[in-house]
Formats: C-alpha cells, sequence, structure tokens
C-alpha cells in the first residue's frame, strides 16, 4: 500500500480512514496542496472549496472518533463535475452565462455524496454545456492531459479525467452524454463508467439532452469506480426517468472480477479501419488477455452504427436547444444589455445576453437543433433520428443475444493535441463515435485503460459495454482485464506518466 | 391602440345576413389539486409573490419535472366527463417559446398526444333546444407565471416602464378543454357559446377538480371565430380573442368579433390571423400579436417525463367516480320536485340546487324549499355580495330551520305572514322559527269568538261593500278580510276569516 495519500486508491483510503490510520483532514490537505502544486498547469477546476472540504473533513473525522457508523467511504474526497447543482458553491457549467451562480439546492447524487460522509473539493472544469471533446470549448480555458501538457485531457468532462489522472483526487463525477466520461478516461489513462440511463439521478444534473445524459465515476481503478457507483446510484423519486430497481451488485463483481465463461463480443463496425494503430494494437491485447481469463470471444455486427453520429448529432441538439432556452437573464447568472438600446425589452436583453454568454460550439448547436425541430423539418430530422435510436437499440439487443458484453477501443485515437481539431467540428465529433451507440441505446459503458500505443506512448482505452441494468458485468471484464494489465505492466499505467513537477517545467 | 373605441362593426343582424359565424373555444381550467403539476410546491391563489416557488417550478438549471398523480386523475375523469376517449399511452410535449413569466422559455404540455379526445358536451339553450358541442380533446400543461407591467397606463406591456413577474401561477395545473368548429349555431352562436363554457363550469364543479372562478383566472375562455358566406360550408380566417373571463362576455365577445368581421369582410377587406384582446369595460376587442405561420413552438415529447399509460382499470376505477351530468341532474331534479321551467331556471340561477336538495332531503316539501330559501334570503345574500348557500352558511341558518319553519306552518301555528316574520327573525338572528315565534308572540288566533266579532264589526263599518257581497259580488270579500286581519294584528287565519265573512253574508 502506497504511503503518498495523493497516489492512493480511494479504496486504499478507505481502509486507512476506517483503520484510523489516516484522517480525512489529512486526506484532503494532500489533495488540496496537491491542487496548489500541479492546477495551475493542469486546469482541473474551475473552483477549488478548501474551506468546505475541510470542514466537510473535520466533521466526518468528529463522527468516526464518536464512533459512529459510517459510509464505506465516508472521509474520501471527490471532485464533481460542474455540471451538478452543488448548494452553496459556484455552478458554471463551463460557460459565461451561467458565471457566478451558486445554486439554491443540490443535485441529487452530490446530497448523496454529502450523506456518504464525502468531502467536495471543488468544480471541474468542463467544455461549456458539455459540448465538446477537449475542454478546448470551456469559457474558462482548456484542462491538459497530464501526459502531455499540450494535449487534451478529453471532453466533456477533461477536469474530471484530468484531476484523478493528475493526483488532486482519487475520485470525480462525470457525466456522459456520448461519451463524456468514457472519452476523457481513455485518453488520460483512468477509468470512467457510465451507468445505465435512468441508473444515476439526473436531478440536479445541468441538462445538455436529457435522454442522454448520464452521471457517472472517475477514477482511476475498476473498484473505486464501482464504489462510487454503489453510492451515487439507485432510485430517485425526484427524476421520472430514474430506474426504480436496486443498484446492480457492481462492488461485488469488481471484487469477483470473474470473466470465465463469459462471451465477450465484438463489434465488427467498431473496429480496424477508422482506429489508431496503437489504439487497436492494445485492444487487440486486451481481448487476449479476457480469453486467457476463460472468457470467450464472438463476433457481432451493428450494422445501423453507421448512422448513430448523424441520429445523435440531430437528438443532442434539439434537446439542447430546448434544455438551454432557460438561459435568459431572468432570473440568474450573466445579464447584458444591448448596445445602443436605452430602454432595452426583455426580448432585447435575452438575446444580447444569450449572445454574449454563450461561446460558438454551443451556438451551432443551438442553431442546429432549432433547425432540426422546425415544423416541416421535424419529421425529416428529428424523427428519422428517433427511427434510427430504435434501429441501434435493436442491434444492441440482437448483439446481446449472442454475448454477454460487447468490447470495442473506447475513442478511435489517443489524445490529440490542443487545437487540432478546434476548426473541424466534424473531426471532433469522429471522436465519440465508439461510445455514442451507448447514450442513444441507454445502456452501460465503462473504459478503463488498455495501455500506450506504441506510436506516440499515449493512454489507449477498452471500452466495455453491457446490457441495461447489468451494470455488474461492466465491472466483471473490467477488474479482471485490469489485474491481468496491472501485472503485465508490473504496476498501474499512471506510474508510467511523467512526474508533474517534470512536465511543468 | 385606444381601448375605447373599437373598430367598425355591422349590426348582427346584418352580419348574419350575409355570413355563417364558426367558432372553437378554448378553455383552461386551473386544477385544484394542492400541489402543482410537476413540483410539491402549494397552489393557494393570493399568496405573496414568489413565495410558492421552488427549483422546479422556477426552472432552475438542473431541476426536474415529475408529474401530479392527482393531476392526471382529474385530467382522465374530465376526459371521461366530456365523452372522451383516454389515451392509453400519451406523452407530454415541450411548447418553445421565449417569455419571461415561463422560467424554462418552454411550456410543458401535451401535443399530438392529448390524455383525452374525441368527446362531447351537451349544452341546452333558452329555448329548451340542445346544441352539441363536439370536444377535439382535452390535455394536461402547466399555467405560466403572471407578469404584471409598471409605469404605463394601461397594465399592458405597451408604454410600460419594467414589468415585475410573480412565479406563484408557474406550474399550477391546467386542463385544456378544446372544442371542434362549432358550426350551424348562425343567430344562437353568442347563446351557444355562453352556454357551452356556462355547462362546462357546471360540470367541472360537479366534478369538484377545480374551482372555476373566472373572476380569479382559475377557468378562463379563449374565443376562436370566423366568418364565411353564407351558404358556402367554408371556414374564414380565424380571430383568437384571449382570456373572455366572464360568461356575459364570452357572448359579447362572440356578438362582436360577429360584427367586426363582417364589417371588414363586407368592405371587401380581409381578416389577419391574430389573438386579440377583450376589454370588458368597453365590450370591444383590440388587435393583439400576429398569429401567423411564422410561429412555431417546436413542439417535441418531453425527455424528462416518462409516458403516461392509464390502465384500463384506473380509467373504469375512474369512470365510476364520476357524478351525475348537471344537466341530467337537473331534469331529474325538477321532475321530482314537480317546478316549473322558469322556477326551476330561477333556483338554478341563484345555486340554490344543492341547498333545495338538502332541505328537501331533511322533510322538507320542494314548494316551501324553494320559496324560504329563494325570497328574504335571496335579497340579503344579494344585499352582502354572496350567495345564499355560502351566506346561509355564515348565519348558520340549516335546511333543517325551513323544515320547522314549513312545520309550523302545517301545523297551523302560523300562517303565512307569521312565516314570514318568524324567518326574518332566524335571518336576523333571534334563534329557530319556533322560538322566534314564541319571543313575537306569533300564534294564528284558534278562538273564533274573537274572530267572529271582528267580522261583526267590520261588516258594521261597511254597510256599503256588506250589501254589494250579499248581492253576489263575493270578489269584494278581500276588502273586508283585510280590515279584519288588521282588527286581528294579523293573528288569523285569513282563510278562515274569508268563511265566517261569507256565512255571515249569506254567501256561504
Amino acid at each position: 500500500m502506497t504511503t503518498d495519500l495523493t497516489r492512493a486508491t480511494a479504496a486504499e483510503l478507505a481502509d486507512l480512514l476506517t483503520a484510523g490510520s489516516v484522517s480525512s483532514r489529512e486526506v484532503t490537505r494532500a489533495l488540496l496542496d496537491r491542487t496548489a502544486a500541479v492546477d495551475g498547469a493542469v486546469h482541473s477546476y474551475l473552483h477549488v472549496d478548501e474551506e468546505g472540504a475541510l470542514a466537510a473533513a473535520d466533521a466526518v473525522d468528529r463522527r468516526r472518533a464518536a464512533g459512529e457508523g459510517l459510509h464505506a467511504l465516508a472521509g474520501v474526497p471527490i471532485a464533481v463535475k460542474d455540471v451538478m447543482a452543488t448548494q452553496g458553491l459556484p455552478t458554471t457549467c463551463g460557460s459565461r452565462i451561467l458565471e457566478g451562480w451558486v445554486p439554491p439546492y443540490d443535485a441529487t447524487l452530490v446530497a448523496r455524496l454529502r450523506e456518504a460522509g464525502m468531502p467536495i473539493l471543488g468544480k471541474t472544469n468542463m467544455d461549456e454545456f458539455a459540448m465538446g471533446s477537449s475542454t478546448e470549448h470551456s469559457a474558462y480555458g482548456p484542462s491538459r492531459n497530464p501526459w502531455d501538457l499540450d494535449r487534451i485531457p478529453g471532453g466533456s468532462g477533461g477536469g474530471s479525467s484530468s484531476v484523478v489522472a493528475s493526483f488532486q483526487a482519487p475520485l470525480a463525477i462525470g457525466t456522459d452524454t456520448g461519451g463524456s466520461i468514457r472519452q476523457p478516461a481513455a485518453v488520460t489513462g483512468t477509468v470512467g463508467t457510465k451507468p445505465t440511463y435512468g441508473g444515476v439521478s439526473r436531478y440536479g444534473l445541468v441538462a445538455l439532452a436529457s435522454s442522454l445524459d448520464q452521471a457517472g465515476p472517475c477514477t482511476r481503478t475498476v473498484l473505486d469506480a464501482a464504489l462510487l457507483h454503489e453510492v451515487i446510484g439507485g432510485h430517485d423519486p425526484m427524476d421520472s426517468t430514474s430506474i426504480d430497481a436496486p443498484v446492480p451488485p457492481v462492488v461485488e463483481a469488481a471484487r469477483r472480477a470473474d470473466v470465465s465463461g463469459m462471451r465477450i463480443g465484438i463489434v465488427k463496425e467498431l473496429t480496424g479501419e477508422g482506429f489508431q494503430p496503437g489504439v487497436q494494437a492494445r485492444f487487440d491485447e486486451a481481448v487476449q488477455h479476457l480469453v486467457d481469463a476463460g472468457a470467450e470471444v464472438v463476433e457481432v455486427s451493428c450494422p445501423s452504427f453507421s448512422y448513430a453520429l448523424a441520429a445523435y448529432y440531430l437528438i443532442l441538439p434539439s434537446e439542447a436547444s430546448s434544455n438551454l432556452a432557460k438561459f435568459d437573464a431572468m432570473r440568474y447568472g450573466l445579464r447584458v444589455s444591448p448596445d445602443g438600446v436605452d430602454a432595452p425589452s426583455a426580448e432585447q436583453v435575452m438575446a444580447a445576453t444569450r449572445d454574449a454568454g454563450f461561446g460558438d460550439e454551443v451556438k451551432r448547436r443551438i442553431i442546429l437543433g432549432t433547425y432540426a425541430l422546425s415544423s416541416g423539418y421535424y419529421d425529416a430530422y428529428y424523427g428519422s433520428a428517433q427511427k434510427v435510436r430504435r434501429l441501434i437499440a435493436d442491434d444492441f439487443t440482437r448483439a446481446f443475444g449472442s454475448a454477454d458484453v460487447l468490447v470495442t477501443p473506447t475513442a478511435p485515437t489517443t489524445a490529440f493535441r490542443l487545437g487540432d481539431k478546434l476548426d473541424d467540428p466534424m473531426a471532433m465529433y469522429l471522436n465519440d463515435i465508439a461510445t455514442i451507440p451507448a447514450n442513444l441505446a441507454g445502456i452501460p459503458g465503462l473504459s478503463l485503460p488498455s495501455g500506450l500505443a506504441d506510436e506516440d506512448g499515449l493512454p489507449a482505452g477498452f471500452q466495455v459495454l453491457a446490457p441495461a441494468m447489468a451494470d455488474d458485468r461492466l465491472y466483471s471484464v473490467g477488474a479482471a482485464l485490469e489485474a491481468r494489465l496491472t501485472a503485465a505492466w508490473g504496476g498501474p499505467l499512471l506510474d508510467r506518466a511523467p512526474e508533474m513537477d517534470e512536465v511543468t517545467r | 391602440m385606444s381601448t375605447t373605441t373599437g373598430e367598425r362593426t355591422l349590426g348582427f343582424d346584418e352580419a348574419l345576413a350575409a355570413y355563417d359565424p364558426a367558432m372553437g373555444l378554448e378553455v383552461h381550467v386551473e386544477l385544484g389539486t394542492a400541489t402543482k403539476m410537476f413540483c410539491g410546491c402549494p397552489t393557494e391563489f393570493g399568496a405573496e409573490p414568489n413565495t410558492q416557488v421552488c427549483p422546479v417550478c422556477l426552472g432552475l438549471p438542473g431541476a426536474l419535472p415529475v408529474v401530479n398523480a392527482v393531476a392526471v386523475e382529474s385530467a382522465i375523469r374530465i376526459g371521461l366527463a366530456l365523452n372522451c376517449s383516454i389515451a392509453s399511452w400519451c406523452r407530454f410535449a415541450r411548447k418553445n417559446y421565449f417569455y419571461p413569466d415561463m422560467p424554462k422559455n418552454f411550456q410543458t404540455s401535451q401535443y399530438d398526444e392529448p390524455i383525452a379526445f374525441d368527446g362531447y358536451l351537451d349544452v341546452e339553450l333558452e329555448d329548451g333546444s340542445v346544441h352539441r358541442v363536439e370536444i377535439e380533446r382535452a390535455h394536461m400543461e402547466e399555467d405560466t407565471g403572471k407578469s404584471l407591467h409598471v409605469g404605463g397606463s394601461t397594465g399592458r406591456i405597451h408604454g410600460a416602464t419594467h414589468s415585475l413577474v410573480d412565479y406563484n401561477r408557474a406550474g399550477i395545473p391546467l386542463i385544456e378543454i378544446v372544442t371542434k368548429p362549432i358550426l350551424g349555431t348562425r343567430e344562437k352562436a353568442p347563446e351557444v357559446a355562453k352556454a357551452y363554457v356556462s355547462a362546462l363550469r357546471d360540470l367541472l364543479k360537479a366534478l369538484e377538480v377545480s374551482d372555476v372562478k373566472m373572476e380569479q383566472g382559475s377557468m378562463r375562455c379563449d374565443v376562436n371565430l370566423s366568418l364565411a358566406p353564407s351558404g358556402s360550408g367554408a371556414l374564414g380566417t380565424r380571430t383568437e380573442t384571449k382570456n373572455v373571463n366572464s360568461l356575459r362576455s364570452v357572448e359579447r365577445a362572440v356578438r362582436y368579433e360577429v360584427g367586426r368581421h363582417a364589417a371588414v369582410l363586407s368592405g371587401g377587406g380581409s381578416i389577419t390571423q391574430e389573438t386579440r384582446h377583450w376589454h370588458e369595460d368597453t365590450g370591444i376587442t383590440t388587435s393583439g400579436r400576429v398569429k401567423s405561420d411564422a410561429e412555431d413552438y417546436r413542439y417535441f415529447p418531453e425527455p424528462d417525463l416518462v409516458p403516461v399509460a392509464p390502465s384500463v382499470e384506473t380509467v373504469e376505477a375512474l369512470r365510476a367516480t364520476l357524478p351525475e351530468p348537471p344537466a341530467e341532474r337537473r331534469k331529474r331534479l325538477q321532475a321530482e320536485w314537480g317546478y316549473s321551467d322558469l322556477e326551476m331556471r330561477d333556483v338554478l340561477n341563484a345555486g340554490l340546487v344543492d341547498l333545495i336538495g338538502e332541505t328537501v332531503a331533511a322533510g322538507a316539501s320542494p314548494a316551501a324549499a324553494r320559496k324560504w330559501w329563494s325570497g328574504e334570503v335571496a335579497r340579503r345574500a344579494n344585499t352582502e355580495g354572496e350567495d345564499v348557500p355560502s351566506y346561509a352558511a355564515r348565519l348558520g341558518v340549516t335546511p333543517a330551520q325551513v323544515v320547522e319553519l314549513e312545520g309550523l306552518v302545517t301545523g297551523g301555528r302560523l300562517n303565512d305572514s307569521m312565516a314570514r316574520q318568524a324567518w326574518e327573525g332566524v335571518l336576523d338572528g333571534e334563534g329557530t322559527p319556533t322560538e322566534v315565534a314564541d319571543a313575537r308572540g306569533l300564534e294564528l288566533v284558534q278562538d273564533t269568538g274573537a274572530l267572529e266579532a271582528a267580522v261583526d264589526s267590520v261588516i258594521a263599518a261597511n254597510p256599503d261593500v256588506a250589501e254589494k257581497i250579499r248581492g253576489g259580488k263575493v270578489q269584494a270579500v278581500g276588502a273586508l278580510i283585510g280590515q279584519v286581519m288588521k282588527e286581528m294584528r294579523g293573528q288569523a287565519d285569513a282563510a278562515t276569516a274569508r268563511q265566517i265573512i261569507l256565512e255571515r253574508l249569506g254567501q256561504g
């Protein structure tokens, strides 16, 4: 077990805290110090709540000293993506339009973290309203990849991926609409899960696309992801789309790490062509590891996946155009008066504020969505996209008839350089080609590191997909693979990342 | 825009000579649920602005709606009472447009999948004829907040210096009931419109789903109207007159718009498809915003809510809770009580049906029940600006007291005029009818000796009249009865007095 508290996993910290070897204040302090040292370079955080985190740590330490029964993760600190409403803590969604907004309420997920006694370290950076694959669309500047500060940490949850990859937090909350947990995990050598749609409450998650959004864990190990999944999962009466069923046995599955007899499906359409050779090579090796662990490999075909990106970029902007209408300067957030107008009307203030407060990518998607929902175009665009969505779900159902889980490379490439795809939205969108189908079908997915690509020495991601509410299978496969890869590497992949004091120099 | 002078209009009869009116009525009803449509905020009317709000109904980032199950039940009951089909599966939809009183800048409503559709309501007109109004749909939605425009002279946004918004109303459950085009009503169009809204109001009241107070806005009517050349069978361009919020105004607004459309059309002009404001004070409409195809609400299914899918069992269980339809109930009661059409209409207009029902159930005759609740009580309630049932309840005057009063009359203790005095005493708070009669010394004189003496003295004092009666002019007896009653200070039975007078004068 490592003695550097910032490098310890959440499971390890939980053990240390339970044993009384360390206090939550010591852990929290160590992580805040790490942030002070490295976040100037990485920029994972939009807001650090030192005072609140230490107060929460002290509270849980007192309760532990008083002999109270505590949650397993009590005292383990966590970072939260800035898209989750946090009472008393700024919540900007990476946008100017919400600059300075402090929610008067907690998201259900945040309330569960607080109930579990987990200090909230701060709010992590993201592409504005979670639109992007790089955090370059954050109004507050991009986050950087701890493996190479000139490269993207993935997006939209690049703040949450980089915060765990740079050892500023053992755990973070992400949200995944088309891959925003899994792709950042892949490019930073970390673990991320998008639970089954409805598995984690969306109450307090500032919606990008309501039918696709799902919050989940960002961690450095598969077990940590399962532990966090268990804290935040489960039915919430405040979210109508929340599933009223127990959380699948994710922690048990992660601990057993058993894939013997499991049928692993390789999706024909999401392998080979279009994937970076080094990414593909690590994927193929990972599959072999699973075979060695007793799994059986089958090939499945999902022909409708070729329409997934097109359908996604109609459904997402349509819902987003409506979800983002509420940002109008009338009740909260930014308010801008139009230039040269003496007594502007509410409508003029709305327009001026939205013009000044939203970035280009947000405007692009609002315009796309407004168009797709317009009368006369609705059937051709939004209507057709919903049909494709149905076909993709059908593809999955068929595939899961012959395989227990499906596996793909998480993203086609390793981390690209900041600025490389900023002017080419289509290239940026293509980064999510392997992650988007799960969101369209509402099924769960997990990404874990498969190694470093030979070409660039950067992390590649391995994605596991399971049927809805079979999230536990993700963890069986993820933990089994992680164990074998860690053994093969002689330690966690992140041990091979450059020391931050090296990269910052 | 002036709100006191209208546009040119044609006379109603002149308009109908050339055109056929078509109407469509949209009625919004605020449900009387304890909480809002999608959150747990209370719905009471008249609270301090912005005190009945939460992250959900304020549309704060991240907040999500949850459907109020009671509101869905009310919607289904309304649909069933309007003879509608109930959707076995339907969704909410977002109606997208920007307005400051709408927190999310979309209204959560229903679009092409209403909870109830294809029904009808039969409405009875003054002449006893029945017009069937077909119902297109009844759907669920949430109300918006309320804007208050300050600084202008009209209270409208035009000319205002600033606006205040109260979000207490935002998220109150609404049911919108939309008719199919109402055709063929001709000169009865205004009356049909009024009768429909009135019948709908009675129905919703009987269902106990809303307090249907038009003056408080818990029931609001939009009147769509168009004219087409007589006999053409076509539909003309319509206008939508918003917020016509009394029964009388519904009738007036239809009449006004018929005249206005006719003036425009007969002058060779064309009607602009637009919303119009109704001015209760001056009885005219003025142009609001122009509605055109450019207005596109970009409806799509609300992804934050799951579909509403009531089972057949649920729907049938709700059907079993429906009250007797008001129109049928009226007919049944009129027959049971033996009232004339006029009497029944008066009773209905005064809102006395339930009170009379209770009084009859308590043992009074229908005639007595109607008589005692319609006269002096109605006059006094009216003076107080109250309806009779609430006035009586406030005074503590009960059906049982009417039964008691009637008993005093039929038992022979009081005559009619004494009973009136006793009832006035009851209304003055002097006690029960018996207590009042006791206190005021009201008692028919049963001793015929005193009465006979009074008759004799009156005959002696009026020899001319007595002679006439002896000669056969029996109708002159009234004058003598009056004097006898006066002599007896009212405490005699007029019928007995009449009998004795006629006997004395040889006409018995």
